[in-house]
C-alpha cells in the first residue's frame, strides 16, 4: 500500500490538537497583512467610480492635493502605464484583467479609479473623499436573466430529451441563486514596498506564488524573483484571496510613485466590490424517472454572471454529471457577462450552487414518489463516475447516509409535511448528500533537523484559518519521530518552496504529501548517515529497519539499540541536515476523486410569520484521513454555518440602475451571528484513509461542508411548511 | 472623516450654548461616528455630553418612570421598575444593536439615530434626507427595508429605533433643556414625518438637548411586551415589530396602546387598532380583527409589499402574547 518501507508510527496525526498559533491570534501577536510595522509607510486610499458603466471625463483633485500630509493622486490621467504581461498558470480567467487607471473607461459600479497617498491614514481617507470624478455614465448591463449570454459549455450522454419525454415521472424546476460575497473577518490589504526594481508585499492572499507574486510581476513586467510576498497569516479569506485583485497593483504603483512604501486596507464597503463575490446564477433542471424512482434523464440549463471583461467559471456542472446513476444528461452552462467586477470562487464553488439543484431536486422527487429521500438516492448510487467513465477513488456516501440517518434519527420523521408543530412553529426535517471534487496539485515542502534535534518545516501555503500552522507539524512529526513541539512550521513567503493555492481544498492533500515526502527523506538521511557511521550504535543497520520515535533512531524490533538525532548530528558536526520534498498528482488520474457528506437538519418555521430558525443540524462525512480532528471540526461547524447563511440570510443586492450594491455592509448584508446557529454536529467515517487519492490519504474537508446544508435546510422548509422554495436565499417573503 | 473640534461640556448650560453655536452632541458615539466617517454627517464641532448628569432613572410623583438621556440602554432594560412596569421598554431594548452597542449607546442617541436607508449612508446616492433636493434613490430603488407608512414623494427611510417604538406606544414624552429653558413634547410629535423636508427629522430647536424621556404613570397596570420580526434573529433591524401594552378587566379590553416598528417613516402609532380593541372582550378573533386595520394606510413600494400582511401578522401575534389566547 505505501512506498515507505519503514514506515512511522503515526501518534501526531490523527490527534485533536489544538492550534499552535491560537495563542499568537488571540492575543493579537499575529501579523496580518496591514500589521507589518514598514519603517516610513505612507497611506493609500482609494475612489470608486460612483457609476455602473461610462467614461472618466474629468478627475478634479486640487481639494485633495491642497489637504496637509498629501502626496499624490493617482488616476488614469497621470498613471504611469503598465505592461500587463500575461499570467498564464494563474487564476486569473480568460479575457483581459481590469487594468488600474490605464483608460478612462468604468466597467462596473466601485471600480478603483483613483488613489489618495497621504502621511497619514486619516489625511488620505478625507483627501479621497474630496476627489471629484465626473462621468459620461451609460446605463449598466445588470440583469442576469435578460442579459444576453456567451456560448454555453455542454456536457451530454445518452439522449436525454428522449429520455425525458418518455420518462413516466417527470420534474421541471427553476432554481435561482443570490450573489454571495464572502466576507472574511480581515478586510484584504497589502504594504508595497520598492527598492530599486525589487518589489516587496505584504499582502492577503491564499497564494503567495501564483497569487500575488507572478502577477505583481507580470502586471510590472518585471521578474518573477524581483517580488517577493509575505504573508503568515490570512484572517479567512474563503475565496476571496485567490488571486491578486486591482487594488494590491494600486498599492505598488503607489509606491513606485511615491517612493514610499504604501499601505492600502480596503474598506469593508470596498470589499464588495474589489475582491470577486459567488456569482448569481439560474439553474433549470428537468429530471425524469422510472415509477421506483430510478433516474432516467437530466436536463439542465444553467446561466451565471461574470464580469465584461473576463469570463469566470467553476466546477457548477460537476454534481449534476456525476452525482447519481443517469443515463442520459444534458447540460448548457453559460456565462453572463454583466457589468459587475469579476466572481471569483467561494467556499464549496460550483458544487455548493449545482448540489442544491441535485439534492432539492432528489428531495422533490422522491416526495412525488412517496419514497424516502435517503432510499431515493440509494437506488441511484453509481458504479463509478458516469462522466469519466473512472472508478471513485472512494465513495463511502452509503454510509455517509446510514451513519446520519442513525445518528439523526431520521426514520421517526413522519414524511407529511407539516405535520409536526410545536406552538406556532412548524416543525420539518430535510437532508441532503454533499460532494466536493476536491483539488490536488504539485507542491514542495523544505524540512531541515537542527542540530538540537528540533525540526523547521516550511512551504510558501496559507493558513486563512483550516489549520494548515497545526496540521503540517503533524504530519511531520510522525514522519520525523519528532514530537509536535519539536517541529516548527514556516509559511506564507515566495522564498519558501511553491505550494498551489490555498483553496479547493488541496491544501492538506498537496501540500501534506509534500511535507510527508521532504520529512521522510531527511529522516531516512539521518538513519543513512547513522548507519554508515562507525561511531553510531545503528552502524551497519539496515536503514528499513530503523524508525524514530522522539527525536531517537532505533531498531524497530529493538529499542535498547538507537540514538538520537542530536547525538548523530553532534558527533558528525553537522549543523543541520535538509531536504527538499516533493508532491505532484499523476497527470492522467486513474480515479475520480470526491469528498461525500450527508447533511441532516431539523427547522422550524413561524407558520405565519415567515422566519425559518435551524433547530439543529448533523453531518457525516467521507473525507479520508482525519489529521486533526479538532481542526476537522473547526471547518466542518464552520461550513454548516456558512450554508446556513446561503440558505438564509446572504444576498448582495445590486441596484439594477446603477450597479451599485446597495447592502455592501455587514450590517445589511447578513451573514448568521451566533443567535442563528443550533446545535450542530460532525462526524467523520471510520477509517478515513483514501490512498488512491494522495499518500497521506486525505480527501479534503474544507469544502464539502457547506455543500448540502442549503439543500438540507430548504428540504427540511418544505418538509415543516409543504412550501418548495426554489431561490436562495429564503426569505420571509417566499413563506408568507 | 471630515476634521472637526472636540469639546467637552463642562454642564448641561454649557451644552446648550455649544449647541446653539451650531456644535453638535454626542453621547455614545455609536452612530454618529460611523456617519462621519461615512462622511454623512460633517460636524465642525462635536460637544461631548457624555459627563453631564442626565444618567439617571427616577419614578415621577405620579409614579411614572423618567429615564435620563444618558442612561444606558443595557442600564435602561436591566432597571427594575423599568422591567416591573413597562417591560415592553426593557424587550425593545435588550432586541436591539449588540450587547456591546447597548452597553455604549445612550437613550437619548438610540431616538436621535438616523435611518438605515442605504442610500442616505451612502455619500454617492441621491437623497432628499442628506442632500436635500437631490431625489430619492429608494423609492424606485431597493427598498425592501423602507416604509409602507408616513412616506413622501421625497423621502420613505424608516426610523430604525425599537424602543421608540414602545415610547410611542406608550405616549411618553421628551424633555427638552433649550437657550429658553425647559420644555416637553410629546413623543409622537418629537419625530417629524418626512412631508417635504425629509431632511427636518425632529421637533429639536437650535441648542437644544434631550434630558429625559419620560412615560407617564399610566391609570390601569399594563401588561406590555415588544416583538420584533426580523431575517436573522439577532443583530438586525426589524423588518416590522410591534409594542403592545393592554390593561384588561372586566372581561374587557380597558386600555390598548399599540405601536409599530419597521413600517413606518416614525414610530407608528397604532391608533385605529386601539380603538378597534377599546370595550371588547379579549379573544383570538378580536386580536385578529383589530390587527387586520394596522396596514390600512399602508402604501407599499417595489420591495417592500409583504410588509402589508407581516404588519398585520405581527401586531396579531403580539396582541395574543400580551392579551393571552383565549
Ligand atoms: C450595528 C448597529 C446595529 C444597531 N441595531 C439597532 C437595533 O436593532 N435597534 C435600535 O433601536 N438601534 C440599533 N442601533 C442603533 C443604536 O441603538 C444607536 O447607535 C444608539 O442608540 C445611539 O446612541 P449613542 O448614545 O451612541 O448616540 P450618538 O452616536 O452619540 O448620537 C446619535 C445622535 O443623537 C444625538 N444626541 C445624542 N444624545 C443627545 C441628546 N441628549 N440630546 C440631543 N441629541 C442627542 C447626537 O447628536 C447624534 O446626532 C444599532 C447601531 C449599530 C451601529
Amino acid at each position: 500500500m505505501t512506498r515507505q518501507p519503514n514506515r512511522q508510527p503515526q501518534k501526531a496525526v490523527g490527534t485533536p490538537q489544538s492550534r499552535v498559533d491560537g495563542r499568537l491570534k488571540v492575543t493579537g501577536q499575529a501579523t496580518y497583512a496591514a500589521d507589518h510595522d514598514v519603517t516610513g509607510v505612507a497611506y493609500g486610499v482609494m475612489v470608486d467610480a460612483t457609476v455602473g458603466r461610462g467614461r472618466i471625463t474629468g478627475v478634479d483633485t486640487r481639494a485633495a492635493l491642497d489637504q496637509p500630509g498629501v502626496r499624490a493622486v493617482l488616476h488614469h490621467g497621470n498613471a504611469p502605464r503598465l505592461p500587463y504581461v500575461d499570467n498564464p498558470g494563474s487564476n486569473n480567467p480568460p479575457g483581459e484583467r481590469l487594468r488600474v487607471f490605464q483608460d478612462d473607461r468604468v466597467r462596473f459600479f466601485g471600480q478603483p479609479v483613483a488613489v489618495v497617498v497621504a502621511d497619514t491614514l486619516e489625511a488620505a481617507q478625507h483627501a479621497a473623499s474630496l476627489v471629484t470624478v465626473t462621468y459620461a455614465a451609460e446605463p449598466p448591463s445588470t440583469d442576469l436573466t435578460t442579459a444576453p449570454a456567451d456560448e454555453p459549455q455542454r456536457y451530454a450522454r445518452g439522449d436525454a430529451e428522449a429520455a425525458w419525454a418518455a420518462a413516466p415521472v417527470k420534474l421541471d424546476l427553476a432554481f435561482r441563486f443570490s450573489r454571495n460575497h464572502h466576507n472574511p473577518m480581515e478586510p484584504h490589504a497589502t504594504i508595497a514596498r520598492w527598492e530599486g526594481d525589487t518589489l516587496t508585499l505584504w499582502d492577503k492572499t491564499q497564494w503567495v506564488v501564483g497569487g500575488t507574486q507572478q502577477e505583481l510581476a507580470s502586471v510590472f513586467g518585471i521578474p518573477q524573483q524581483s517580488v517577493r510576498v509575505i504573508s503568515p497569516f490570512v484572517g479567512g479569506a474563503f475565496g476571496s484571496g485567490l488571486r491578486a485583485w486591482p487594488h494590491v497593483t494600486v498599492a505598488a504603483l503607489a509606491a513606485r510613485v511615491t517612493g514610499r512604501p504604501v499601505k492600502l486596507v480596503l474598506s469593508r464597503r470596498q470589499l464588495y466590490f474589489g475582491t470577486g463575490h459567488r456569482p448569481a446564477y439560474t439553474y433549470a433542471l428537468k429530471l425524469g424517472s422510472d415509477r421506483r424512482g430510478r433516474l432516467a434523464a437530466s436536463i439542465q440549463d444553467i446561466r451565471a454572471e461574470t464580469s465584461s471583461y473576463e469570463t469566470f467559471t467553476e466546477a457548477v456542472m460537476g454534481p449534476g454529471h456525476m452525482m447519481y446513476r443517469t443515463p442520459n444528461v444534458r447540460q448548457a452552462y453559460a456565462t453572463v457577462p454583466l457589468d459587475v467586477n469579476t466572481p471569483i470562487w467561494m467556499r464549496g464553488p460550483g458544487y455548493a450552487t449545482g448540489a442544491h439543484v441535485v439534492e432539492c431536486a432528489m428531495d422533490e422527487l422522491a416526495h412525488e414518489l412517496g419514497v424516502d429521500p435517503i432510499e431515493l438516492r440509494l437506488r441511484n448510487e453509481p458504479e463509478t463516475d458516469e462522466s469519466s467513465g473512472l472508478p471513485f477513488s472512494s465513495r463511502r456516501l452509503r454510509e455517509c447516509l446510514a451513519t446520519g440517518a442513525r445518528e439523526f434519527g431520521w426514520h421517526r420523521r413522519n414524511p407529511a409535511p407539516r405535520s409536526t408543530r410545536d406552538g406556532d412553529w412548524l416543525v420539518g426535517t430535510g437532508m441532503a448528500a454533499a460532494v466536493y471534487d476536491f483539488g490536488r496539485a504539485p507542491a514542495q515542502a523544505h524540512a531541515r533537523i537542527n542540530a538540537d534535534g528540533t525540526a523547521l518545516v516550511q512551504a510558501a501555503t496559507s493558513d486563512m484559518g483550516p489549520g494548515t500552522y497545526t496540521s503540517m507539524p503533524q504530519v511531520a512529526a510522525d514522519a520525523l519521530g519528532l514530537t509536535m513541539t519539536t517541529v516548527e512550521f514556516r509559511l506564507g513567503d515566495s522564498l519558501m518552496p511553491p505550494t498551489p493555492p490555498h483553496g479547493g481544498s488541496m491544501t492538506m492533500a498537496s501540500v501534506g504529501s509534500a511535507v510527508q515526502d521532504a520529512c521522510d527523506k531527511v529522516r531516512r538521511q539521518a538513519i543513512t548517515l547513522a548507519v554508515n557511521d562507525a561511531r553510531s550504535p545503528l552502524h551497519r543497520v539496515n536503514p528499513d529497519d530503523v524508525v524514530v520515535r522522539d527525536g531517537r533512531m532505533h531498531v524497530k524490533n529493538d529499542p535498547t539499540r538507537g540514538e538520537t538525532y542530536r547525538q548523530l548530528l553532534g558527533r558528525n558536526q553537522r549543523d543541520h541536515l535538509e531536504v527538499i520534498g516533493s508532491w505532484g498528482p499523476p497527470e492522467q488520474s486513474r480515479y475520480s476523486m470526491h469528498a461525500f457528506g450527508a447533511v441532516f437538519t431539523e427547522v422550524a418555521v413561524d407558520d405565519r410569520l415567515g422566519l425559518v430558525r435551524v433547530r439543529r443540524m448533523l453531518g457525516v462525512y467521507d473525507a479520508g484521513r482525519i489529521i486533526n480532528p479538532k481542526l476537522a471540526d473547526s471547518q466542518a461547524l464552520g461550513g454548516m454555518v456558512g450554508g446556513i447563511g446561503q440558505a438564509l440570510l446572504e444576498h448582495t443586492v445590486t441596484d439594477a440602475r446603477d450597479g451599485r450594491i446597495v447592502n455592501a455592509n455587514l450590517a445589511d448584508y447578513l451573514v448568521p451571528v451566533n443567535a442563528d446557529i443550533p446545535d450542530l454536529r460532525a462526524i467523520y467515517l471510520d477509517g478515513g484513509n483514501d490512498q488512491n487519492a494522495d499518500p497521506i490519504g486525505v480527501k479534503g474537508l474544507g469544502e464539502v461542508v457547506i455543500v448540502g446544508v442549503a439543500a438540507a435546510i430548504t428540504n427540511a422548509v418544505f418538509h415543516a411548511t409543504g412550501r418548495r422554495i426554489r431561490e436562495l436565499p429564503i426569505t420571509a417573503e417566499a413563506l408568507l | 472623516m471630515f476634521p472637526f473640534t472636540y469639546t467637552k461640556a463642562a454642564d448641561t448650560r454649557a451644552a446648550v450654548a455649544a449647541g446653539q453655536r451650531g456644535g453638535r452632541f454626542i453621547a455614545g458615539g455609536t452612530t454618529l461616528v460611523d456617519l462621519m466617517r461615512e462622511t454623512v454627517e460633517r460636524p465642525d464641532t462635536v460637544v461631548d455630553i457624555s459627563g453631564l448628569p442626565l444618567g439617571e432613572i427616577t419614578t415621577t410623583r405620579s409614579g411614572g418612570v423618567r429615564i435620563g438621556a444618558l442612561v444606558r440602554m443595557s442600564d435602561a432594560a436591566a432597571d427594575r421598575r423599568v422591567r416591573n412596569t413597562f417591560p415592553v421598554i426593557s424587550q425593545a431594548l435588550e432586541l436591539s444593536a449588540s450587547a456591546q452597542l447597548r452597553n455604549m449607546a445612550t437613550i437619548g442617541g438610540n431616538i436621535m439615530q438616523r435611518t438605515r436607508c442605504t442610500y442616505f449612508r451612502d455619500v454617492s446616492a441621491a437623497c432628499n434626507k442628506r442632500a436635500p433636493g437631490s431625489g430619492c434613490a429608494a423609492l424606485e430603488g431597493f427598498n425592501r427595508s423602507h416604509a409602507i407608512l408616513g412616506g413622501s414623494s421625497q423621502c420613505v427611510a424608516t426610523h430604525p429605533s425599537d424602543v421608540a417604538v414602545a415610547f410611542a406606544a406608550l405616549e411618553a414624552s421628551v424633555h427638552l433643556l433649550g437657550p429658553d429653558g425647559e420644555r416637553g413634547v410629546p413623543f409622537t410629535e418629537f419625530l417629524l414625518r418626512p412631508g417635504n423636508t425629509p431632511e427636518r427629522e425632529h421637533a429639536l430647536r437650535p441648542g437644544e438637548l434631550i434630558t429625559a424621556v419620560e412615560i407617564p404613570a399610566h391609570p390601569r397596570p399594563l401588561r406590555s411586551g415588544y416583538l420584533k420580526v426580523r431575517d436573522r434573529q439577532s443583530y438586525e433591524f426589524a423588518l416590522t415589530s410591534a409594542a403592545v401594552a393592554l390593561h384588561l378587566g372586566g372581561g374587557v379590553v380597558r386600555a390598548a396602546k399599540v405601536a409599530a416598528g419597521g413600517v413606518g417613516t416614525v414610530p407608528w402609532k397604532l391608533t385605529a387598532v386601539e380603538q378597534r380593541l377599546l370595550g371588547e372582550r379579549p379573544s383570538d378573533r378580536l386580536w385578529t380583527a383589530a390587527a387586520a386595520v394596522a396596514a390600512d394606510d399602508a402604501e407599499p413600494l417595489a420591495h417592500n409589499e409583504f410588509k402589508v400582511e407581516l404588519l398585520k401578522r405581527t401586531v396579531e401575534r403580539q396582541l395574543r402574547v400580551v392579551g393571552g389566547t383565549r
